[in-house]
């Protein structure tokens, strides 16, 4: 347990490496000329301003100069300067990455809600009607495109019902909060500002179901299993003839037990909703990384791309790490180093 | 006695051992999905990318699923975008399929420094969220279906390489193999004719369950601009014109159903494929 731990630390910043280089070796086998999108095309005609552009952004320099300068640069947390925002692509990231957490994290809190919820319903009727419509939700939670059931929520619950607010992190009259954290529900309580935070937390609550709903079967399926395998044990039994009702019994005496493994899980799912977060971002408007990456990929900017990348990359590696030590503390019986990814 | 047995059941059918409603279920679905790509157009009314009728018809009478801001028609276009969606995932399970396979069974197989390289390969690939490095290698060649297919190639082939050896290093200590070996058998023959061919059923599985993947992956590269370009009826473009106009609802609603359908029933025929085919693993 704890070699394997040790051995999967110390590979850690070499994959970390690894992901650097294929990131910046991807945005520099090129075929489109990044000097388009930095000059615009009408200028490329003109020599003196494109000898001047790629001076100024490194492009005259060799491929393994450029990978050096860049490895040295990321090492004091510089990732370039975007072509786009002309900002410093860290500077950039920093500013989105709260929205985005806030996403995340309210989205998993939600899948967990509903995949508990689902979960327990389902191993106490289990092979019955609720069973199976708690199957059917979760498999269409985990099949359908984000960017389209976000739509189908936003017509509903905004344009039709009018219930909650449409795109965007707070309503669009407000002032967004003073950054202190940059998570708007903290800012908005630290600034003491209730319809302020009432607003944002109604924003939040459709981008953060529909991609909570992406990862509510991976949750409920584990607590199913595991709450049938603890309701088949014999302290179950003595819970039941002392006489404790069976909601206690469910709730009390087995969902704690199954709860367990089920911690495991949510770093999986953390890795599972970086990548539905890109296309939530974008249906709902939402200012965080993945709509930056989304809009960096599709202007070909591509310090903000690597960067990008890199950062997704460093979070789905620590969140893998910690699934995978989470489940062998937790299940010792899980043989590690033979599972497959997927 | 199989005649005999069927022969008194004629009144009444009944099911093969096999035919599970999972198994069944899902292969209908995809098998109608080709059906309707290879014969679409000699049977739709409305051209997918011609002028059909009005702009912005709700679902109607003439037109199933309503019309788009162009006036064409949204169920045609949805049936024609498995003309997209289908040859692509084909295309990408395939030749993830092939290229992981023959570096996961050569890794496997031969071990060493050869084993160590490629994996290192497939630990950096997979640590990677998949829509990230397909957004980054899709952005890089250019946008294009074309190329949003090699993006997603580079973001799969490595899963296959990973099953693949896990398999041959199972496969590889059995009795039979040693006994291949102890008989004079080259190392080719060897891997070929005995070990690979007990390789198959998860790499199978896995390659039914991530069609719809690729199908859904493949959409998404588009929603976001970086894969089918106007005006092609591909359902994540379609979707994307939808995004514009998302309070007429029903121009994302055919492609989106599509895609939960092909995805859905791609899980369920890997499901009881796996059942199908190692009744233990379930």
């Amino acid at each position: 347990m704890f070699a394997y731990v040790t051995k999967r630390l110390i590979a850690m910043p070499f994959l970390l490496l690894g992901v650097i280089t294929v990131a910046f070796l991807l945005t520099h086998f090129t075929a489109a000329d990044p000097l388009t999108s930095i000059i615009g095309e009408r200028q490329m005609n003109n020599p003196e301003v494109v000898e001047a552009a790629r001076q100024r952004w490194g492009l005259d320099r060799s491929l393994p100069e450029q990978y050096l300068v860049y490895l040295g640069n990321l090492v004091t947390g510089d990732f370039g300067t975007s072509f786009r925002t002309r900002q410093p692509v860290a500077q950039d990231l920093i500013l989105r990455l709260p929205a985005t957490l806030e996403l995340v994290i309210a989205a998993m809190m939600l899948g967990t809600l509903f995949g508990i919820t689902l979960g327990v319903l389902a191993a106490r009727f289990r092979g019955g009607v609720i069973d199976n419509l708690a199957r059917l939700f979760a498999l269409i939670g985990a099949s359908a495109p984000v960017f389209w059931s976000g739509l189908l929520v936003l017509f509903v619950f905004s344009v039709q019902l009018g219930w909650l607010p449409g795109p965007g992190r707070i309503d669009a009259r407000a002032v967004a909060p003073p950054f202190v954290t940059g998570f708007f529900t903290i800012d908005t309580l630290l600034a003491g500002d209730w319809t302020g935070f009432r607003s944002v937390l109604l924003h939040l609550l459709l981008p953060a179901s529909v991609l909570g709903w992406t990862v509510t079967g991976i949750v409920s399926r584990m607590v199913r299993a595991s709450m049938l395998d603890v309701l088949s044990q014999e302290y179950i039994l003595a819970a039941r003839a002392k006489g404790a009702s069976p909601v206690r019994v469910l709730l009390h005496h087995a969902l704690r037990n199954a709860m367990l493994p089920t911690l495991t899980i949510i770093g999986f799912s953390f890795a599972y909703l970086i990548t539905g977060a890109v296309l939530t971002e974008t249906i709902f408007a939402w200012p965080g990384i993945g709509s930056y990456a989304v809009s960096a990929a599709r202007g070909l900017d591509h310090p903000a791309i690597v960067g990008v990348t890199i950062i997704g990359g460093a979070a789905f590696l620590i969140a893998n790490l910690l699934t995978d030590i989470a489940y062998a503390v937790v299940d010792p019986r899980v043989k590690l180093g033979a599972k497959a990814g997927a | 006695m199989s005649i005999l047995s069927s022969r008194s059941a004629s009144s009444r059918f009944v099911w093969p051992e096999w035919a599970t409603l999972p198994l069944v279920g899902g292969g209908v679905v995809i098998l109608a999905w080709i059906i309707i790509g290879l014969t679409i157009p000699w049977w739709t009314p409305y051209d997918p990318t011609n002028l059909a009728g009005m702009r912005f018809q709700p679902p109607g009478a003439e037109h199933w699923l309503g019309t788009d801001a162009l006036g064409r028609d949204v169920l045609t276009r949805t049936l024609y975008g498995v003309r997209h969606s289908f040859p692509i995932a084909v295309f990408v399970i395939g030749c993830a399929v092939v290229i992981g396979c023959t570096l996961g069974a050569i890794a496997g197989y031969v071990g060493g420094w050869l084993d160590s390289v490629i994996m290192r390969f497939v630990d950096i690939t997979l640590s990677f969220p998949p829509i990230l490095l397909a957004m980054a290698v899709t952005a890089s060649l250019g946008p294009g279906l074309g190329n949003a297919a090699i993006a997603m190639v580079i973001v799969w082939w490595p899963i296959y390489a990973r099953l693949m050896r896990a398999q041959v290093l199972s496969v590889r200590s059995r009795e039979h193999v040693e006994a291949a070996v102890a008989s004079g058998a080259s190392r080719s023959r060897v891997l070929i004719k005995h070990i690979l061919p007990l390789c198959w059923s998860p790499i199978i599985v896995n390659a039914t369950m991530d069609f719809g993947q690729v199908v859904l992956l493949a959409a998404s590269l588009s929603f976001i601009g970086l894969g089918a370009v106007p005006p092609t009826p591909e359902w994540g473009q379609m979707i994307s014109e939808g995004a514009i106009q998302f309070y007429r609802w029903w121009i994302a609603l055919g492609p989106g159903l599509a895609i939960l359908s092909v995805v859905l029933a791609s899980n369920f025929l890997g499901d009881g494929l796996r059942d199908y085919l190692d009744p233990r693993a379930s």
